[in-house]
């Protein structure tokens, strides 16, 4: 063996080109793997599941808190998973005060959350929600497939998770929501 | 204000950055040439200039200033200075100004020092430079503006992932990034050779200490983000095989490569093409590695600051840089592949075959990152892990560690095995000594722990061995690094082998005064107490740990929980001894009032960090003792040069 790579000039040129016919295919892969919009959604493996077990103690002083039965009353809800703290939380705000002024039903789940503060937050954001949870240490929130704030639920009347909206509801979206609900209604 | 100056200077530093890429563009051209004088001085201001916005941001990170979206995003005014500061590099913005300002010093620095390579192939490695930065700039100013500011302010920031307030999360990235970043210097290197066809001895010393430089902070970073995750996490184990895991480690074995075929071309002008196509791929690693990380296309326990619009974006610069270099390399290189002859037996021939060990290692590291998304593209998911990378890069790495006992003892050119001989004997009676005592005295192991454990003593004796019947203190100090290297290498392929081996792991449910035993330790549960941090609260776990009946030593390990961003995290407390460590962690409370308590005992695993920090040691004296020995070369051939031309008067 003399010289390995370099005494491949008897045949000139084919094998420099390799290179860069891997990066084509590399570049063809992930490229397909990044235009997919499949692939981008992310799901919850709870979607189509029932709501766990859970019971909530109140947090705000005029909303009742929440346990799985107020899920099932037969009416498609949304469950919201917020906080005080969440600035998010608080762009979303408007957004869920119009679904809630269209007939919307809106559950809240407070996160790690004080009382004072989430009573500053909803005198300065408004209180769209019928009752609302205390989450303190993000048992449900876990137990739901949620891993941040905010996240909204679409639950049909019998507790089952219809459709998970991860991240704020921006304005635009607030009629794709009102569609999950209908859809959960049949 | 100062989140202004900040846009402003980038885009200044952007701006310079064209007017480098144009200047050495026409700098290049016979009739325009005096254009190329400019690119010096460019490349110079703009490494400044971007210095000055990266001082900005962490300016405003330290001052909490809210009124910046990112600041906002990403930090808190509850959190210690140390993590507000690192906290500038903690997100996705603020590393990529940090890449783009290690790429802007760097390129300045090589056009403030560089005296070796021929004037045309500067001014072309430094339009690269610039080339490549543009990319970069564009992609920080027109898809991640880290000066955005945020109307009206935030009232509190939403704090950092708790994962990442920890000291040793604060600098594994820079170090890691520098090393990235230092190979676009070689990546601009082998652009600017191929581009001029100087491709040779003087480019590769050129180019070396910049490899060598990348490939110290790379070891660094990889073994320390290493211990960063054994700690950290919570697992246990020291190397996962991860998708952020390999986009470092990929780098680091072209890099690898890059480094030995480089001494190879500058010490006997072979292996050209080869050289310099390694320099196009170990930076191409590094952005590969950083797209798939940062894209979102891959699923990772820790892939932080995920983005697939911006990962779009990346794409594209992947495949403008790389595709146009090996575009390039596939036009030019035929014109560069004469180089010196060597025989089957040689120091040329033994590092060959370490370059296409190295690159097999690194060719089934990027499929098995990439095998997911290829059977996602037919409808399949699955993860893959240990079970393929460990035996499948073994088959790689333990020819290359055989090799490398003889490599460092043949001559160049051409050798003959009967020469050493004697020397060869003395590592291989050392192993199989090694395999004879764990036949007679150990429990059996698997095999490839069994192959590590065998090879390490051998390696470690071999690694030694090149000093032997020198003169110690004349022996240079680039040879002292080698031996550092490679000792470093047996090191840790001691400590891999022996934690896979011979650890042992308890997971228990105990009360206080319950004592659970792992390996030769008695762990006594003495008391849980709740503690409060700068920014947390945890509950505590008091243990005694007695090794073998000695005095009980005390171990804290604690399970944090942040509120600002929420999150939990386990702080495992290590008690290290000579022969292993011990590892504890604090789990939840159970049902029943008992405490989930995981201990692992692992032999030797320090080995590993240390061996790590050995490679990297060798790396450094190797840089220094090339750096010295090359201002000897040129300062001889300068006063040669002044003797002609005294005796041409």
């Amino acid at each position: 063996m003399t010289g390995t790579p370099d005494t491949a000039r008897r045949k000139p040129g084919l094998w420099l080109w390799l290179p860069l016919g891997l990066f084509v295919a590399f570049f063809a892969l992930v490229f397909i793997g990044l235009v997919r919009p499949a692939n981008r959604d992310i799901s919850s493996h709870m979607i189509g599941k029932p709501l766990p077990e859970f019971s909530l103690k109140p947090i705000a002083q005029d909303r009742p808190g929440l346990t799985r039965a107020d899920f099932t009353t037969g009416k498609p809800k949304l469950l919201n998973v917020f906080a005080s703290w969440c600035i998010p939380c608080a762009v979303e705000a408007p957004q869920l005060a119009q679904l809630a002024k269209a007939g919307v039903e809106i559950e809240g789940v407070a996160i790690r959350d004080r009382p004072e503060d989430l009573a500053a937050f909803l005198t300065r954001n408004g209180n769209p929600y019928r009752a609302i949870g205390s989450d303190p240490t993000s048992s449900v929130q876990l137990a739901i497939g949620s891993a941040g704030v905010p996240e909204t639920f679409v639950i049909d009347g019998k507790g089952i998770i219809r459709y998970q909206h991860i991240g704020d509801i921006r304005p635009e979206q607030v009629p794709m929501i009102l569609e999950k609900l209908k859809e959960a209604g049949q | 204000m100062i989140a202004e100056i900040g846009l402003a200077v980038l885009w200044m530093a952007a701006a310079l950055a064209v007017l480098q890429l144009v200047s050495g563009v026409l700098g290049l051209r016979p009739n325009t040439a005096d254009v190329g004088s400019l690119v010096r001085p460019l490349a110079v201001v703009q490494g400044a200039m971007v210095a000055i916005a990266f001082l900005c941001l962490v300016y405003l990170f330290a001052t909490t200033d809210l009124s910046v979206k990112l600041v906002a995003d990403n930090s808190h005014s509850a959190k210690p200075m140390i993590f507000k500061i690192a906290g500038t590099w903690g997100n996705h913005e603020g590393s990529m100004l940090l890449w783009v300002t290690i790429m802007g010093l760097a390129g300045g620095f090589v056009a403030l020092i560089e005296r070796r390579l021929r004037e045309d192939t500067l001014i072309a490695t430094l339009a690269g430079q610039a080339f490549v930065s543009i990319g970069f700039y564009a992609f920080l100013l027109f898809a991640s503006n880290p000066f955005a500011r945020l109307s009206p302010p935030a009232p509190e920031g939403a704090g950092l992932n708790p994962l990442l307030q920890d000291i040793g999360l604060a600098f594994h990235p820079p170090t890691l990034y520098v090393g990235y970043v230092g190979l676009s210097i070689a990546f601009s290197f082998a652009v600017g050779a191929l581009v001029t066809r100087d491709v040779g001895p003087a480019f590769a010393r050129a180019m070396r200490p910049w490899v060598l430089g990348a490939w110290i902070f790379l070891t660094l970073g990889i073994t320390a983000g290493s211990y960063w995750a054994y700690y950290t996490l919570g697992w246990g184990g020291w190397w996962f095989w991860d998708p952020v895991e390999n986009a470092s480690l990929m780098p680091w074995l072209a890099a690898t490569a890059l480094l030995h075929s480089c001494s190879v071309l500058a010490s006997r002008n072979a292996l050209r093409a080869w050289t310099v196509m390694l320099g196009v791929i170990a930076f191409s690693m590094s952005m590969v590695g950083t797209f798939l990380v940062r894209s979102g296309i891959l699923t990772s326990v820790h892939a932080f600051a995920v983005d697939p619009e911006r990962g779009t974006f990346i794409l594209a610069l992947l495949a403008i840089y790389i595709g146009g270099a090996l575009a390039l390399f596939g036009l030019r290189a035929s014109t560069v592949t004469e180089g010196a002859r060597f025989s089957f037996v040689s120091r040329e021939a033994a590092l060959v075959f370490n370059n296409v060990m190295l690159t097999g290692t690194l060719g089934i590291v990027l499929v098995g990152t990439l095998y997911p998304l290829l059977t996602e593209a037919f409808g399949t998911k699955v993860s893959v892990g240990p079970p393929y990378f460990n035996p499948v890069a073994s088959v790689f790495v333990l020819p290359m560690l055989v090799v490398l006992m003889v490599g460092p003892l043949l001559r160049w050119r051409s050798d003959r095995l009967g020469r050493i001989t004697l020397q060869m004997a003395i590592p291989a009676i050392v192993s199989a000594l090694t395999l004879l005592g764990m036949a007679l005295f150990a429990p059996p192991i698997h095999l490839l722990p069994l192959l590590g454990i065998t090879i390490a003593p051998g390696l470690a004796i071999a690694s030694i061995l090149p000093l032997a019947g020198r003169n110690l203190r004349r022996t240079p100090v680039a040879t002292w690094g080698m031996v550092f290297a490679h000792f470093g290498l047996a090191v840790a392929l001691f400590g891999m082998a022996c934690d896979s081996a011979y650890s042992t792991e308890k997971l228990a449910a105990i009360n206080t005064g319950d004592t659970v035993e792992v390996g030769p330790w008695k762990v006594k549960l003495e008391a849980i107490v709740p503690v409060a941090g700068p920014n947390w609260t945890a509950l505590e776990a008091r243990f005694d740990a007695s090794y073998k009946g000695e005095a009980p030593v005390r171990m804290t390990p604690q399970s944090r929980t942040f509120t600002s961003p929420p999150g939990n995290r386990a702080e495992s407390a290590l008690k290290t001894r000579w022969n292993g460590q011990l590892y504890t962690v604090l789990g939840e409370e159970g049902q029943d009032g008992r405490w989930q308590v995981r201990m692992w005992w692992k032999p030797f695993v320090p080995m590993i960090w240390l061996g790590g920090v050995l490679v990297a040691l060798g790396g450094l004296l190797a840089l220094l003792g090339r750096t010295a020995s090359d201002v000897r070369r040129h300062r001889a051939t300068a006063k040669i040069a002044e003797r002609k031309a005294d005796l041409a008067r």
